[in-house]
């Protein structure tokens, strides 16, 4: 790619960033904003540990959430007056907490990657959440610590009363992460941690320590988690121990394994996914964990390298200009597959629904009458058929599309 | 003070043993296939609901037949749909798959069971106490709960050590394809071994279910600590597993019937500390307040000091 080519991806970013309040610019909108501002950053710096490093963490929580205590705890002393700067900066504050817990945690727990570490991010994980629960002087206990971010000194007249300017300040920051997060992958310490990820022996054999490599990702991967945090704290003004327990963390791998580890870019789109799937469908649905957990199964199982790995699949037929063979195909099969999942969909809500009538997609579907749910049966058994039917022809186009033509013409 | 500490080892004896039904079958998938089977505790969870179910209809003792049974197929369907598809794609990404299991079989359970707690409950023909000790009463359940769980390790280490599918098993661990090429249908055995130990995590959560309360919840409670054992006595090794996981029902049983703290410590060292300190909490710690992270710690500083574990042999 050239120069030219990636200063634009890099403007377009921050273009549709600033401009997505124009468009949409409902209290729910903004806050469901704010929360994908801050799970980019978190899944980025997660990919930094599994996709860049490959370091399976189930403690990154720990990170995010002790940048964020720190930020309410700084917050509450802008209240006070203990110390005087604007509120633009405390996600940095987060990040230096971040960072500095990482220092720690990590100058052990880097010693291996594989099972080893991946337990002993368990273990503090676990440990850290346990031990909020026990001081409560600093961790304020079950209920939490809050602070109000409109204490400190205006920023501009801006007093970051409102949702949106926070967006903005979140904006900032997710740019500034997302560049620096990008640029470390093209230093060589960036470089070296996926060299030590693949084959850390051969590493060790062209002189790099494997640990000191991958202290310093860690290293990294806690400093974003601590601007991550810093972020929640300023948008939310309150963090509970929920924010660096195991559930957090387990949310951080989904996010960052949905949308693709092995790509840059697969964080971010797994968060903008996760994201919208947890302010949208838990209106609709009480049910959307479980989806959730069927999705993420069916990630792993069948695009093991994420959404973005689907996307980037296609870059040989694109290249090569044979993209279009492959619509018709996917429309024959996708559309099927959707019906499939509507109807899956239709009956496990059927079954669920406590009383009279559910409406679902513009039907009213009553879980009382026998052929309501002979009808759904009907559309999933016929879309079923239809898709095995289709998936031969659709392997076939892929195959044909991707097939780069030899020289003497075969 | 003896009557405490006799009830505590009779309280972290049936916990340890319990612990080491989840731990045993865990460390054997570890030492076949080299994954950590983040959902083993999920497996638990079904049992305890399965047997729930089959309660209601048929009672406890049916229940204790089958519900192992129904989680050792789910089990085995498991390794032979998913992991094994997912092992190509290496070791991250199989721990990602059962962790990604364990999350969906909690919302899974809540689908099916609702999210409030079951009463399931003991048999009434074990509702008696077994013996009474200083006044305390030691009900017959956990007597019942100690059988089992020492049976199935006997029966388990003889299978393994003296039958011929032990020792079949045993070679698949170390030489897969040697045992292949003698005419063993590994990948099998690989389905089979996944289905015991499943099932043997399905039926610990039988007999766990009417104690330790049946709740979606109840998988998380114990799945961490099962790790932490296995980690502690060693990957793969099952006589390691078996101490780590007495060691642990024991302290945490401990830690939970002492009463000593940071202020008896302070006190015995002369040191006085005011309330209004800012690390009040951390003067006026108790050790029953940490008991729930004692495992945790320890498995922290086990990684540290000794990263293959107790008895663990295998080097990554």
């Amino acid at each position: 790619m050239s120069q030219l080519k990636k200063l634009s991806v890099w403007i377009g970013y921050l273009v549709v960033m600033l401009v997505l309040p124009q468009f949409f610019d409902s209290i729910l909108s903004i806050s469901i904003f704010n929360q994908m501002a801050i799970a980019i950053v978190f899944a980025l710096s997660y990919n930094m540990l599994l996709g860049q490093g490959g370091m399976l963490s189930f403690g990154h929580a720990v990170y995010f959430g002790f940048g964020g205590f720190l930020a309410v705890h700084t917050l509450i002393m802008i209240e006070f007056e203990t110390v005087y700067f604007s509120i633009l900066f405390i996600p940095l504050i987060g990040g230096v907490f971040g960072l500095l817990a990482a220092i720690f945690i990590g100058s052990f727990s880097t010693h291996k990657a594989g099972t080893v570490f991946a337990m002993i991010s368990l273990g503090m994980g676990e440990l850290i959440a346990a031990s909020s629960l026990i001081f409560v002087g600093f961790f304020g206990g079950e209920a939490g610590i809050s602070g109000d971010r409109t204490y400190g000194p205006p920023f501009f007249g801006i007093e970051f009363l409102r949702d949106v300017e926070i967006y903005y300040v979140a904006v900032f920051w997710v740019f500034i992460a997302t560049i620096f997060m990008y640029l470390f992958t093209q230093t060589p310490a960036g470089r070296m941690a996926n060299a030590v990820r693949d084959n850390p022996e051969r590493a060790e054999f062209i002189g790099y320590s494997a640990r000191r490599v991958r202290f310093i990702s860690f290293c990294a991967a806690g400093l974003f988690a601590g601007i991550a945090g810093g972020l929640f704290a300023l948008n939310y003004e309150f963090i509970t121990e929920e924010n660096l327990n195991a559930a957090t963390s387990g949310r951080v791998l989904l996010m960052a394994y949905i949308g693709g580890l092995g790509y840059f870019i697969g964080p971010i789109v797994g968060a903008v996914i996760l994201t919208l799937m947890n302010s949208l469908l838990s209106n609709y649905s009480d049910l959307w964990m479980l989806y959730l957990g069927i999705m993420f199964l069916l990630t792993v199982l069948f695009l093991p390298r994420g959404f973005a790995g689907f996307i980037m699949m296609h870059q040989v037929a694109w290249v090569k200009g044979s993209i279009k063979q492959l619509a018709l195909p996917y429309l024959l099969t996708g559309i099927p597959a959707f019906l499939l999942m509507l109807s899956a969909v239709a009956l496990v809500e059927m079954s669920h629904v406590e009383a009279g009538a559910l409406q679902f997609m513009g039907f009213a579907l009553d879980p009382a009458l026998l052929t309501d749910w002979m009808m759904v049966g009907i559309v999933g058994i016929g879309s079923l058929i239809a898709v095995r039917k289709s998936l031969p022809r659709l392997r076939d186009a892929w195959e044909s599309a991707n097939t780069i033509p030899n020289e003497d013409g075969n | 003070m003896l009557e405490v500490f006799i009830f505590a080892t009779l309280n972290g004896l049936v916990t340890g043993l319990l612990l080491f039904m989840l731990a045993s079958g865990l460390t054997l998938i570890f030492s076949m296939m080299g994954v950590l089977n983040f959902a083993h505790a999920s497996f638990y969870m079904l049992g305890a609901y399965f047997a729930y179910s089959i309660s209601l209809y048929f009672g406890f003792w049916m229940g204790l037949i089958f519900a192992p049974l129904i989680v050792g197929v789910l089990g085995a369907v498991v390794e032979r749909y998913g992991l094994r598809r997912v092992h190509q794609s290496g070791h991250v990404a199989e721990l990602v798959f059962t962790f990604g299991l364990a999350f969906l079989i909690e919302e899974a359970v809540q689908f099916f069971w609702g999210p409030d707690t079951k009463n399931y409950q003991s048999p009434d023909i074990l509702d008696f106490p077994l013996f009474t000790l200083f006044g305390q009463e030691f009900s017959a359940y956990r007597g019942f709960m100690i059988g089992i769980s020492l049976s199935i390790f006997v029966a388990l280490y003889h299978v393994l050590t003296k039958s011929r599918i032990g020792i079949i098993i045993q070679a698949a661990i170390t030489h897969p394809n040697t045992v292949a090429n003698l005419g063993h249908n590994v990948p099998l055995i690989f389905m089979g071994v996944f289905g015991v130990g499943t099932a043997l995590a399905g039926l610990a959560g039988v007999i766990a279910g009417p104690v330790l309360t049946t709740f979606p919840g109840m998988s998380i409670v114990l799945g961490s600590i099962v790790f932490v054992i296995v980690v502690i006595g060693g990957l793969g090794s099952l006589a390691g597993a078996f101490i780590a996981s007495l060691l642990i029902g024991l302290l945490q049983s401990y830690a939970i019937a002492s009463d000593v703290g940071m202020p008896e410590l302070l006190n015995l060292l002369g040191v006085e500390f005011e309330r209004s300190h800012p690390l009040n909490d951390l003067w006026t710690l108790t050790l029953p307040q940490i008991a729930p992270i004692l495992p945790f710690l320890l498995l922290v500083l086990v990684l540290i000091f000794r990263p293959t574990g107790l008895l663990g042999k295998r080097e990554e």
